[in-house]
Parts: C-alpha cells; structure tokens; sequence
C-alpha cells in the first residue's frame, strides 16, 4: 500500500479534513484542519490497514520571519510498527489560538505538547497537565519562537544598581 | 499497605511522605529530579522534572550554518556522540539529496557501533554499580573496555568523548594509518571480556533479586509512550531502525536485533549485553570488507576542497571561502531521519527554507521518551527499584533537555 492510500482511507472518513498534501524526499506531509486532528488521529492508529501505533515525535515550528499564516504548526511524526510506514501531519495554529491535545490518542504526547507550550506558548485544549517542562515556571517568554533574542539582554541578577 | 495500591492519593496528602531525589543524586545519573511519593518504602506518585541541563541546542542549531551545528549535536548524548553526529549528517545529507562514497558509510558503521559499545558498557556498569556494592568492580570492567573504545576515537578524531568525525557529505579526514589493525585487535578481545563481564553478572543472585521482574514495562505501553532502542525490545518488540530503515549501508552487515521477553530490568540489561555481541559482529565484518575510495562526496558545494588544492586552484579556493563564510543552500524542503543510537531511536527533524541555516532544528531524543515512562514503571514498586529503573532504561539528561 503506498503513502496516497493513507490521504485516501483519511478522506473516506473525513473528506475534508485534509488541507494539503505535500510529499518531499519519500515523506508524505499532511497538513490537516485543526478542528479535525484528533478524530484523524484515532482513525490513523486503530484502522487495521493504517495502524500508526507510534508517535515518534511532536514538536512546533514558527514561521513567523518567512510571513506565513498561521503561524505557527505542530508537527506530528507518527510511524506505524506493523506496516513499516512513517507519515508526518501538520496542524496549523495562530497567534492566541488553542491546539487540539492528542495525549488522548498517543499518551505520550503530554510531555511534547507540553514542550511545544514551553517553547512557543501554544496552549492545549483538555491537555491533563499544561505547565512548561524544560524551562523555569517563572520564565518569561518562549524560547523558540522567532521573536525572541538570542543573548545581549540584560538579566536581572536582584542585586542592587552599582554605585 | 492494601489501601495504598488501591487509592491513587494525590501528591502531598497527608498520610504520605514526600522525598525530593535529585537533581544532584548519583543514581540518577545527571541532573534528573524526581519528586517521590511513599507510603512507608512504597511508591505511589512520581514527578520527574527535567530541564536542569536546558542548553537551547534546537534555538542554537537555527542560528548557525549547517555545518556549525554538527558539534553541537555530540553533547547531546555525549556518551555516544559518534551516533547523533551520523544522525545529523544523514539528514542533512536526506535534505540535500547526496549519497557518501562506501568506504565513509563503512566508517560511518563502525564508528557508531563504536559508539554503542561504549555507550552500553557505560549503562551497564553504572547500573549494576547502583544495584549492589559486590558486584560494583563490573563498572572497572567496563571502563577498561570503554577506555579502549574512547582511544580509537582519540585515534581518528583527536578527541575521546566528542569526536565530531563526520562531516556532512563524508568525513573529515580517512582512517589513520594502522587504526584498522587497533580496531581489528580491540574486536578480537572483546567477546573475552564480555564473557568475564557475564561471569560475574549475569547469574549472580544478588543481581538477579534486585532485577528479575522489577518495574515492567508491557509491549503495549512501551508503543504507546514511543519507547525505542533496548528499552522497547526488553519488552518483546522486535524494532531496530537499524533494520526496519536501513541507512548508511546497514543492509549490508549481517546481524541480529535481540529481544527480551518480560521487559523487565533483567530483561533490559540482556539485551544490551546481546547488542555488545552483534555489534562487535558488525564491526567485524565492515572491518574486514571495508573498501578503497573516496572517503567525501564529489559535491564541491558542500564538501570542502582538499586542502593542497587550496594553494593551486582558485576554484577551490573560492569553494572553501563561500562554504566557510555563508555555507550552502539546501533546497525548501522539511526532512524526517532517524537512527539506531544506543539508547533508541534518535530522529532529526530539519525544516530548510533554503537559506544556509535550518530554519526548524529539532531533536527527537530516546531518552525524553524514557523519562516519560518513568513513573509508569517505578509507580507501586520500592524505593530502592527507583535506582534500578533508571540505571535499566540508561537516561542521558543531556539529551533529555537538550
């Protein structure tokens, strides 16, 4: 079965909930609406013929310096054990919008929608657990987003101004 | 006891103890932190809280060209840098669509089952050292082994823990001259001391009671939480991508992926001592049929000239000047590649918008996957099992922060 069959078995079901379909270097990329991922999602791992039993990885991605809308995606790498077959969904996210949470299809998407929280503040809808994970509770902005500096800032040390 | 394996209590209620373990405890191997809960030396609630080692590599790899950010990918895992290089240079070679001549993917394998080598000799006597003080004088073992290891990578690259070796498009420079003979004599022993090194573990009965049957992890939940690499096939599933996607010539090595059957800690380091053995095959055998050839690319805007040509060509020259200064221009495109490192499956993901730096640098490590299911396999168990499960699923914090 061959990677268009995966798009097809998907549009069966939901005959719009693919938005793009984009294939590069043998890796099909699906971009899907938002509204849609997480009945997608159960379809991708329980269909027998689609099995995507695995999510290898989910992390975000701002576009915000090349001027695409939305924008920010969140991009799901999921791999199917059975049938030996990988596919890479994408699900785009705006400014101030929520995303759709997946821990309740792939359980071990709490830590990477969490990380995707931390890293670009995106926040999850019904996510169990929303805090930010590898940076300090107090921090203040979100690290991979493009906007933010790179070094040079001033940091507060909360001593006192040098005389 | 009954009432605590029936009740899920909360973290901080009062009948139970909170015990704060790490980040700086030397069983958790790094920085990891757990925020336990006991009932008496039971565990009922388990918090693992990462980021101490936070070092913005994804934010750092988005500045810089793509050939700076090949050193920053050894310290992720820097117990077995040689693997995550080869991951980064097989995406980056993925995106740009160039295949390396035989002879680096030969270099490539044994280098990276070098690596695995000492990688696994480094989990394994760390956690039997953790497990019981007897049978501690493994981790001397296993050092002297690594030790070995580490001087061949000194060997070719100068440096022991992060070589930086590959280069995208091939390697920087060809093996050394008699390295082949060092690396043939290292494989040759190997398979002795292992046998000394099971002699003494394999069915000692202090090791056995601390590990047989202690935190489990089911075929179903380790799917589930994306569990790769030993971890995933203690349990009984039989995945390598080695195997399942076979990359830098690995389809040419004849070589079995072992598999455990209980997913317990016993089972985790079974395996891994299997590995030790199929690796040594691999090495072997791409030892022996290593070919003559070109060790870099014939792509001159990517690879670097040589560098006697610098003085005599001005096309070299002016090569070397524009890939040093700007580097060069993959097409718009994102790319997905993953390889067997020692822990599982490590993954690159690389979106390029075809300027000379990643746009999205992203790395899927096996160890945050492992951390996740931490307290899925620690919860209910003892206290001193804690040591065990962490030593077994061989946590790397660098790479689980990142």
């Amino acid at each position: 079965m061959s990677q268009s069959h995966v798009a097809e078995i998907i549009r069966e079901a939901f005959p719009d909930a693919i938005l793009q379909e984009e294939s590069f270097r043998d890796e099909t990329t699906l971009l899907l609406r938002r509204e849609d991922l997480v009945a997608v999602g159960r379809l991708l791992r329980d269909d027998p013929r689609l099995a995507f039993s695995m999510l290898k990885d989910c992390c975000g991605a701002d576009y915000l310096t090349l001027g695409r809308r939305p924008r920010f995606a969140i991009v799901y790498q999921l791999y199917s054990l059975s049938h030996n077959r990988s596919l890479r969904l994408m699900v785009g996210v705006d400014e101030g919008e929520t995303a759709p949470s997946v821990t309740g299809v792939w359980p071990n998407a709490n830590w990477y929608e969490r990380e995707v929280y931390d890293m670009f503040g995106i926040p999850f809808a019904d996510h169990p657990d929303l805090r930010r994970i590898l940076m300090p509770d107090d921090f203040a902005g979100h690290p991979l987003r493009k906007d933010f500096p790179l070094g040079n800032e001033p940091v507060d040390h909360g001593l006192p101004p040098r005389s | 006891m009954s009432s605590t394996q029936t009740s899920p209590v909360a973290i901080g209620q009062a009948e139970t103890m909170i015990l704060n373990m790490g980040p700086q405890h030397p069983s958790t191997h790094g920085v990891l932190r757990l925020i336990l809960e006991l009932d008496g030396e039971r565990i009922v609630g388990v918090r693992p809280d990462i980021g101490y080692l936070h070092s913005g590599i994804e934010k750092t790899g988005e500045n810089r060209t793509y050939r700076q950010v090949l050193p920053y990918t050894d310290r992720m895992d820097y117990a077995s840098a040689n693997t995550n290089n080869l991951g980064y240079v097989l995406a980056v070679e993925k995106l740009l669509g160039i295949e390396v001549p035989l002879r680096a993917q030969y270099i490539r394998v044994i280098m990276a089952e070098l690596s695995r080598v000492a990688s696994h000799l480094l989990a394994i006597g760390t956690a039997v050292m953790d497990l019981s003080g007897l049978i501690g004088v493994v981790l001397m073992y296993c050092f002297w082994e690594r030790e070995k290891v580490l001087n061949l990578f000194e060997g070719v690259a100068g440096s022991r823990m992060t070589p930086s070796y590959f280069r995208i498009g091939g390697l920087v420079a060809d093996l050394p001259e008699g390295w082949v003979e060092e690396a043939r004599a290292f494989v040759q022993q190997f398979p002795r001391q292992l046998d000394d090194i099971e002699a003494i573990v394999t069915r000692n009965p202090i090791f056995l009671e601390r590990t047989v049957g202690i935190c489990r992890l089911s075929a179903e939940d380790a799917i589930a939480y994306g569990i790769t690499g030993p971890t995933l096939r203690a349990s009984g599933v039989r995945y390598d991508v080695r195997k399942a996607m076979p990359y830098s010539g690995y389809d040419r090595f004849d070589f079995e992926v072992p598999v455990g059957q209980n997913g317990d800690v016993y089972d985790r380091y079974v395996v891994r001592m299997a590995e030790l053995r199929q690796s040594t095959r691999i090495i072997e055998q791409a030892l022996n049929d290593l070919p003559d050839g070109p060790i870099n690319a014939e792509e001159r805007k990517i690879v670097l000239p040589p560098k006697d040509e610098l003085d005599t060509s001005m096309e070299a020259l002016i090569h070397h000047f524009k890939l040093v200064t700007e580097g060069f221009h993959p097409p718009v495109g994102q790319v997905f590649m993953s390889v067997e490192s020692s822990k599982g499956e490590l993954g690159y993901y690389l979106v390029s918008d075809g300027g000379p730096r990643p746009y999205r640098f992203r790395v899927r490590t096996p160890s945050f996957a492992a951390v996740q299911v931490l307290p899925l396999i620690i919860k209910g168990s003892m206290l001193a099992d804690v040591v065990a499960a962490i030593g077994s699923l061989d946590l790397v914090m660098g790479e689980v922060d990142r």
